[in-house]
């Protein structure tokens, strides 16, 4: 990291100058900060009277994506091996290692890597879904690589029906009760890449994953 | 400021430039819906612009001494009340902005603002008790609305029913009638085919309706869509609302030929 | 790019002209502002956000040093670094300092109109890197050699025939013809790009102080694919897009697709948060903000500061008739439409742009739309008042305004005038209209101008009281 950071020290001051210029005021004082750094944002959340599981179901899959649901985890494999049989999938999958230890079907090539520029299918696991608009939120980590979020054609994400929350509010909680931190990445998917680019005509599959599966469990 | 019944309310008549030189029938109509709803109306002589044109080509100085003198000739009266959204809409909220920090003026022109309103909205929101329509008008019409009245002064449901008590007169709402017809006071001249681009989307949506008139509250938009209707030769009449609530709108209307030379 | 909005009326004329781009705008704009209104009357609160967003902007702006700082303490602790932009060259400087320093030779970039504006896709070209736009939108616009014409749908102003016409030249034959081909195909050829680049640039359409994440919100998920697999993801922003904390921007999240393209939300929302971790699989090694002022803290000091709001939803421009019946290269320059016309002279210089701020009917469309209320009608006319001040108005125009000034505050001589133009109006009309009148052609030329009866209100209410 050897950029110019003289020179950016410079403008960095400069810009903070001109902000605290244009302002009129110099640098606030340690209480003022104490109260910003207090703060309490309270902004309105959208009210509904849906319950959870049904307006993430209705939002998520009036956008395209599609919704399963399952009575436990130890049905996962079958209905992951139903969807690949279904979209006449290869027997292969990048699968996050959090869902390693599950009985994958004999013959399936699996594995936990990133996703390469092949891959067809990945199957994650969602750290919770967002009622309000029908989203899905997953962190990356060892347990869930980013690029199986994008680059398969196929992606199949797995949702236990008790980590869906009311509001993105409820969603942000959950990552900061990580004791690892925010992840690197925080992806809220709410159905298949689309693009309208081309006169205003939707799309599937721009970039990202032409079809995204949720199966729910419990 | 509430007036007695009995007394009726002085009213001044805001007469905006382009009815004075182009439609003085709008101003009698405004006239007789105002002495209809109880009012006592009078003109000030030494009234001319509100300086609207100065204000949006930016030469406050000038949009400020015609404040004043639009001030000064309005003060006195219970209420100033023009038939347009666009120059009560300058008073309303321009002129308080104009004289900001201003001690002498900002005051008088906070409470010329404050007594300051477009006839329709006036005759609906503050008159309504007292206004019954009487008027006749043979006609199916489409309403264009002015965006200064629009989304300055929230004029919107006012003129529909007040026309909605005229006899024989069916409303026939547009597509985008809350869209600029592309006027814009200096606007259209200065660009004139942009301006004509959007009068022409603007008059494709009126003859969608098939209705057989225009209405509006404000002249100069109603001058710019009647004049591309004519050029097109399109067979629609134009009229202020107010000349079809007064039952004024008998005549020809906005560039439509005099009956005399028929 | 190279400023031409001192071109705007020509180009606005031929813009008119233009078949093809005339089809694209009437399909663009009854799309976004039909599902706009769908939106916003599913959300009662729609209105209760805007009021809270506009107060959220305005508390941001308000302590902006406080939040920078507080945002580069935890981007730095994240792993990242913030860099600090004063102006579109320092801004290109430190971009390509990075790349240089990497050793950069392909580039993929997701949608950023600060790159734009800081001209930065030339700056890497002219020495020797690939640059490679991956919006859908954006990439056919690149492939055209144009500047975006929308700031949410860079190729809005493209017909389908046209968008073949260009993957036939750059992609070679079979030529597609069905969009769903041109989409595939765009897909096909960007993946390998993803896959190869080196650095990965985005914009950033909120920085979090919280947790120094930058949020992008994208449809294709082309910039999740830009910043996940380049070995660098920088980040290029203004100042004002920095938000206290993450429940802060989901204010903003609410609003922006429902604002900008009619969604509830759009497909992807991504919050990134420093480089790759020691344990993760995958994500960039490196993480840059560069965090560009261009402008911008001069604009805080003045009447210009509520324009810092604008979180660049495009919504302005969907709804302006102007933008309509022009598209956006006639603006000349990056922003087009009504919040371009406030930023264009703002950042480019007032003479720079003299049509921008005119060019308006101040009909009030834009501002009733904008999320976080932007006055921009206001902004507009404000924008006026300084040419004016300033002398760019045009002289005609200045002494016209004095004319007509002179005259109107005399009430008697301005009354004789109007009688006298009455009757001369009155005098060379046939059947009620005027065709053509001499020094009236911007008028005339599309429009039949309404006969005065002869007598003006005042002559005819005076001689009427008289006779009480």
């Amino acid at each position: 990291m050897n950029a110019p950071a003289n020179a950016s020290g410079n403008a960095r001051d400069a810009i903070l100058k001109s902000v605290r210029d244009a302002l009129r005021r110099d640098p606030l004082d340690a209480t003022q900060v104490a109260a910003l750094d207090a703060r309490v944002p309270r902004h309105t959340r959208p009210a509904h009277d849906e319950d959870l599981v049904t307006r993430f179901m209705r939002k998520f899959e009036s956008r395209a994506g599609t919704v399963e649901r399952v009575a436990s985890r130890d049905a996962l494999p079958a209905a992951v091996e139903a969807y690949r049989l279904a979209h006449r999938l290869p027997q292969r999958a990048a699968v996050g290692a959090a869902l390693k230890d599950l009985a994958w079907p004999e013959g399936w090539l699996i594995h936990h890597e990133a996703a390469g520029i092949t891959e067809a299918l990945a199957v994650s696991p969602a750290l919770c879904g967002i009622a309000e608009t029908g989203s899905l939120m997953l962190a990356s980590g060892p347990d869930s690589p980013t690029t199986h979020n994008f680059v398969p054609d196929d992606h199949v994400v797995v949702l236990e029906a008790t980590r869906i929350v009311d509001h993105f509010e409820d969603a942000w909680d959950l990552l900061r009760a990580r004791p690892q931190g925010m992840p690197r990445a925080t992806n809220i998917i709410s159905g298949p890449s689309r693009t309208a680019d081309v006169e205003q005509t939707i799309q599937l599959g721009a970039h990202g994953p032409r079809r995204v599966h949720v199966i729910l469990v419990g | 400021m509430t007036p007695s019944p009995t007394a009726g309310p002085r009213v001044g008549l805001f007469a905006t430039c382009l009815m004075n030189l182009f439609r003085p029938n709008v101003g009698f109509s405004a006239v007789k819906l105002l002495e209809d709803a109880g009012c006592s109306v009078e003109v000030p002589a030494s009234q001319t612009c509100c300086g609207q044109p100065g204000y949006n080509s930016g030469d406050y100085d000038a949009a400020r001494a015609l404040a004043r003198q639009v001030i000064e000739a309005f003060e006195h009266f219970d209420y100033v009340v023009g038939p347009s959204g666009s120059c009560m809409a300058t008073i309303r909220h321009d002129y308080p902005a104009l004289f900001a920090g201003d001690a002498q003026w900002l005051p008088r022109a906070e409470a010329l603002s404050r007594k300051s309103f477009e006839l329709l909205s006036f005759l609906a929101d503050v008159r309504g008790a007292a206004v019954t329509v009487d008027a006749r008008y043979a006609g199916t019409a489409t309403y264009h609305d002015s965006c200064s009245g629009l989304r300055g002064l929230g004029i919107k449901g006012q003129p529909r029913a007040l026309l909605g008590e005229v006899d024989g007169l069916k409303v026939k709402e547009m597509e985008d009638s809350e869209v600029c017809c592309g006027f814009g006071g200096t606007f259209c001249v200065k660009y004139p085919e942009i301006s004509e681009k959007m009068v022409d989307d603007k008059v494709r949506n009126i003859l969608a309706t098939g209705a057989d008139t225009l209405l509006g509250g404000d002249l100069g938009c109603l001058m710019n869509i009647a004049g591309r209707l004519k050029r097109i030769n399109a067979p629609v009449k134009v009229y202020h609302a107010a000349e079809v609530l007064a039952g004024f709108a008998d005549g020809p209307g906005l560039a439509d030929a005099p009956k005399e030379s028929r | 790019m190279e400023i031409r909005s001192n071109e705007f009326k020509e180009r606005s004329v031929f813009a008119i002209h233009d078949a093809n781009l005339q089809t694209a705008l009437g399909r663009a704009r009854y799309g976004f502002v039909g599902k706009r209104a769908l939106q916003v009357a599913e959300l009662p609160e729609f209105e209760q956000l805007r009021e809270e967003a506009k107060n959220l902007k305005n508390h941001v702006l308000d302590h902006l040093d406080h939040y920078l700082e507080r945002y580069e303490q935890a981007v730095t602790a994240a792993g990242g670094r913030v860099h600090w932009a004063r102006d579109a060259a320092e801004a290109r400087e430190i971009i390509l300092g990075i790349c240089k320093r990497v050793g950069a030779r392909t580039v993929t970039k997701g949608k950023s109109m600060v790159s734009e504006e800081i001209d930065l896709n030339d700056a890497l070209i002219e020495h020797g890197m690939e640059v490679v736009e991956t919006d859908l939108g954006e990439y056919i616009i690149q492939l055209a050699h144009e500047p975006p014409s929308h700031i949410i749908a860079p190729a809005v102003h493209k017909t389908k025939d046209q968008v073949s016409d260009l993957f036939e030249a750059a992609h070679g034959g079979p030529r597609k013809t069905q969009i769903p081909e041109l989409v595939d195909e765009a897909r096909r050829v960007l993946r390998d790009k993803y896959f190869r680049a080196d650095v990965g640039i985005t914009g950033g359409n909120f920085l979090v102080a919280e947790t120094g994440s930058s949020i992008i919100v994208t449809n294709e998920g082309n910039g999740d694919l830009t910043q996940t697999l380049a070995k660098v993801h920088i980040v290029t922003s203004g100042i004002e897009r920095v938000v206290p904390t993450l429940d802060d921007a989901t204010l903003f999240l609410r609003l922006l697709a429902r604002s900008a393209t009619g969604q509830e939300t759009e497909t992807y929302t991504t919050i990134s948060t420093g480089p790759r971790r020691a344990d993760d699989l995958d994500g960039p090694e490196e993480y840059h903000v560069v965090l560009v002022d261009n402008g911008r803290s001069k604009m805080l000091a003045g009447r210009f500061r509520d324009m810092l709001r604008c979180i660049r939803c495009g919504a302005c421009m969907n709804h302006c008739p102007v933008y309509g019946a022009v598209g956006g290269h006639a603006y000349g320059w990056v922003y087009p439409g009504p919040m371009g016309s406030v930023l264009t002279p703002l950042i480019k210089g007032l003479d720079a742009a003299y049509d921008l701020p005119n060019a308006c009917t101040l009909n009030g469309r834009c501002q009733s739309v904008c999320p976080v209320k932007i006055p921009l009608p206001e902004l507009l006319r404000e924008l006026r008042h300084l040419q004016h001040q300033q002398n760019i108005t045009p002289v005609m125009q200045k002494r016209a305004l004095g004319v007509w000034r002179w005259v109107a505050t005399r009430p008697k001589l301005y009354h004789a005038l109007e009688q006298i133009a009455a009757r001369a109006l009155s005098g060379i009309a046939r059947r009620g209209r005027i065709r053509r009148l001499p020094f009236a052609g911007g008028w005339t030329d599309s429009r039949d101008l309404p006969a005065p009866t002869g007598r003006t209100f005042l002559e005819l209410w005076q001689g009427k009281r008289g006779q009480q």
